[in-house]
């Protein structure tokens, strides 16, 4: 019982992290319709320069701060320079984009650092502590609980508080309309674009230290935990997105820990299956209208 | 473009598909006389090389069949290619009879390809891909799960019997896999110039007015899926027979984003543009690996054709769609043709 319950909690703290991370995914898709599958190479880049910076400062946190304002740069970046630009006619195409922008990312960030496993540090303990004689979670896992939280309720008051969240919502949503209207689409779309690549890199930090360290490929099955996590709350849906995030944490914690981790991978995949074949556009869908 | 004049483009194109009817065989035929006499006159290392560029282009042809003309686009054709190479490796150890054991990998991955192609009908765009990509993530979760099978991260190695009579062992293997791949292109060929073709491409094109048309649509799919499958089940196969050995590292998710870009960089669809991406695919490394020895950088070992292939992927997709191939004819020139 203690085991289940230790593994509980650890779940839902590597399930925030997919949620933070399916977050970002969901932003974007509902900016411009990509599922951008560089995000993972993206938040290992910025990782690599949060790590650098702090090594080199001396300051973990000088570090972290430089590695969201990174996320916030690169994404505005590849949607000024590469993302604008992609033709839009047939959906593969923003998806192939984005292989070559992960082949990039890797390649360039290899050629830098190495191929090696990098250790990076938490700025916690992650030795779990106990409440009451049962082992439950760690200072580092209060920190992503807290961080993964924080990011959520700022984005809800961005979307739902603000008129620049009004404005992205309508650039979105009806975006010559809002044109008409005088809002700057584009600059939405970069700001999207920016938002879902910060909140990328801030996964990105908090499950590097969980994992083996820096790697450019660091990011590979966390990226398809969180799409698992984000297809299965429904691409559209930010609340699906969250909600998907933490059960496929617990999940895969779960799995983990009474199957054995090297069981992890192939769990997520036959969820992703089980869901895309059951309910493709996630659990909070309605039904579509016939085509034919 | 009118109705009218659809039609009289298609009543023109099957006019000249039945003119070219025996282009494919012969392009095969002088394919193979080339090859060949090239394994006769390049060094040892170049033959393999030359092996390796048939091995990649069974997959390649698969892969822009199903992506090109069917508009699916797969990143697990990594994995079904280990699926190919595992099976044989298996096979080797017990029987050791080579072309039974291809003809079995070959079956093995095109029922694989079978399971993963019924999830795929009921997918669209980014789904599939994701899909997939899963799928080429999970190749080294499965190895070491079933260690006693697949031996984990060392992988199996593959016994193969020396060659016939005094062929040195690099023209063996390209006689091996070129004989692969031109039967794979010529059976491609044939396949997408027929029904079959036109099925994959009007699904591509508007799923709804297929289905009205009586096109079966999900059976379409799967079934370009399983041949591409089957493709890469070859491929996978030839590769083991080239390593003689197969491991996960061999088939890294890496290898499924390189064969993306060998399609596109080729033009997708276009058999003569996975023959461009099959060469480039050994080309490339080939020459960043020389520039990274003359650097002598180990960092750069890899990583500089990595980048390398990005760059080409981005900068293609974005200034020609069509691929190498199209941009014989600048656009503007082939819109006007087609107004006339």
């Amino acid at each position: 019982m203690d085991r289940f319950l230790y593994l509980t909690f650890d779940g839902l703290s590597r399930g925030a992290v997919y949620a933070a991370f399916a977050l970002a995914l969901v932003l974007i898709w509902r900016a411009a319709r990509i599922v951008n599958f560089a995000q993972g190479a993206m938040a290992v880049a910025t990782a690599y320069v949060g790590y650098s910076v702090a090594s080199a400062t001396g300051s973990y946190w000088l570090g972290f701060v430089v590695a969201i304002a990174g996320g916030l740069v690169l994404g505005a970046v590849v949607e000024r320079v590469v993302m604008r630009f992609v033709d839009h006619s047939s959906p593969l195409n923003g998806v192939v984009v984005a292989l070559g922008l992960v082949l990039i990312i890797q390649g360039v960030l290899g050629m830098i650092y190495g191929n090696d496993y990098r250790p990076a540090e938490a700025p916690f303990s992650r030795d779990a502590f106990q409440i009451g004689g049962v082992t439950l979670l760690s200072r580092f896992d209060l920190f992503v609980f807290g961080a993964v939280g924080a990011v959520v309720v700022l984005l809800t008051l961005l979307f739902t508080r603000t008129s620049t969240g009004l404005r992205m919502r309508a650039a979105a949503f009806a975006p010559d309309v809002s044109r008409l209207l005088g809002v700057p689409v584009g600059g939405m779309l970069t700001l999207g674009w920016a938002l879902a690549a910060a909140v990328g890199s801030l996964a990105g930090m908090l499950v590097i230290p969980t994992e083996l360290g820096l790697h450019p490929n660091a990011m590979d099955l966390l990226f398809i935990s969180a799409f698992t996590a984000a297809v299965l709350g429904g691409l559209d849906s930010p609340v699906g997105a969250v909600v998907g995030g933490l059960v496929v944490g617990l999940l895969l914690t779960y799995v983990s820990g009474y199957l054995g981790a090297n069981v992890a991978p192939m769990a997520v995949l036959i969820l992703l299956v089980v869901v895309l074949l059951s309910r493709p556009d996630g659990l909070f869908s309605k039904a579509k209208a016939r085509t034919a | 473009m009118t109705i009218v004049e659809r039609l009289a483009t298609t009543t023109k194109n099957r006019q000249k598909s039945r003119q070219n009817r025996f282009v494919p065989l012969a392009g095969v035929l002088v394919g193979a006389a080339v090859i060949v006499v090239l394994t006769y006159t390049l060094p040892p290392f170049r033959n393999y090389q030359l092996a390796t560029i048939g091995a990649y282009l069974c997959v390649t042809a698969g892969l822009t069949v199903l992506t090109g003309l069917n508009g699916q686009l797969s990143l697990g054709h990594g994995a079904l290619m280990a699926t190919g190479a595992y099976t044989l490796a298996l096979w080797q150890d017990r029987f050791n009879l080579l072309l039974p054991g291809i003809v079995l990998a070959v079956v093995v991955t095109t029922l694989a390809g079978g399971v993963i192609g019924l999830a795929a009908a009921r997918l669209r765009g980014p789904y599939l891909a994701g899909l997939t990509l899963a799928v080429a993530v999970v190749v080294p979760s499965i190895t070491s799960t079933f260690d006693n099978t697949f031996n984990s991260d060392q992988g199996l190695s593959v016994a193969l019997n020396p060659p016939p009579g005094v062929i040195p062992v690099e023209q063996w293997q390209v006689w091996i896999c070129w004989a692969g791949a031109l039967l794979t292109v010529l059976f491609l060929a044939y396949l997408v110039r027929g029904r079959f073709g036109r099925d994959m491409r009007a699904v591509r094109d508007d799923e709804t007015a297929a289905k009205l048309a009586g096109v079966g649509v999900a059976r379409t799919q799967v079934l370009a899926f399983v041949v591409s499958a089957a493709c890469a089940g070859l491929s996978g196969a030839l590769f083991a027979v080239l390593a003689q050995s197969v491991s996960p590292g061999a088939f890294p998710l890496t290898l499924s984003l390189f064969l993306v870009m060998a399609i596109v960089i080729g033009g997708l669809g276009r058999l003569t543009g996975a023959l461009i991406g099959a060469f480039l695919l050994v080309a490339l490394p080939s020459v960043a690996q020389s520039i990274a020895e003359d650097a002598g950088s180990q960092h750069l070992e890899g990583n500089l054709a990595l980048t390398f292939f990005g760059v080409v992927l981005v900068v293609v997709m974005l200034a020609a769609p069509g691929g190498l191939a199209s941009m014989k004819f600048p656009r503007k020139i082939r819109k006007q043709k087609g107004q006339e």
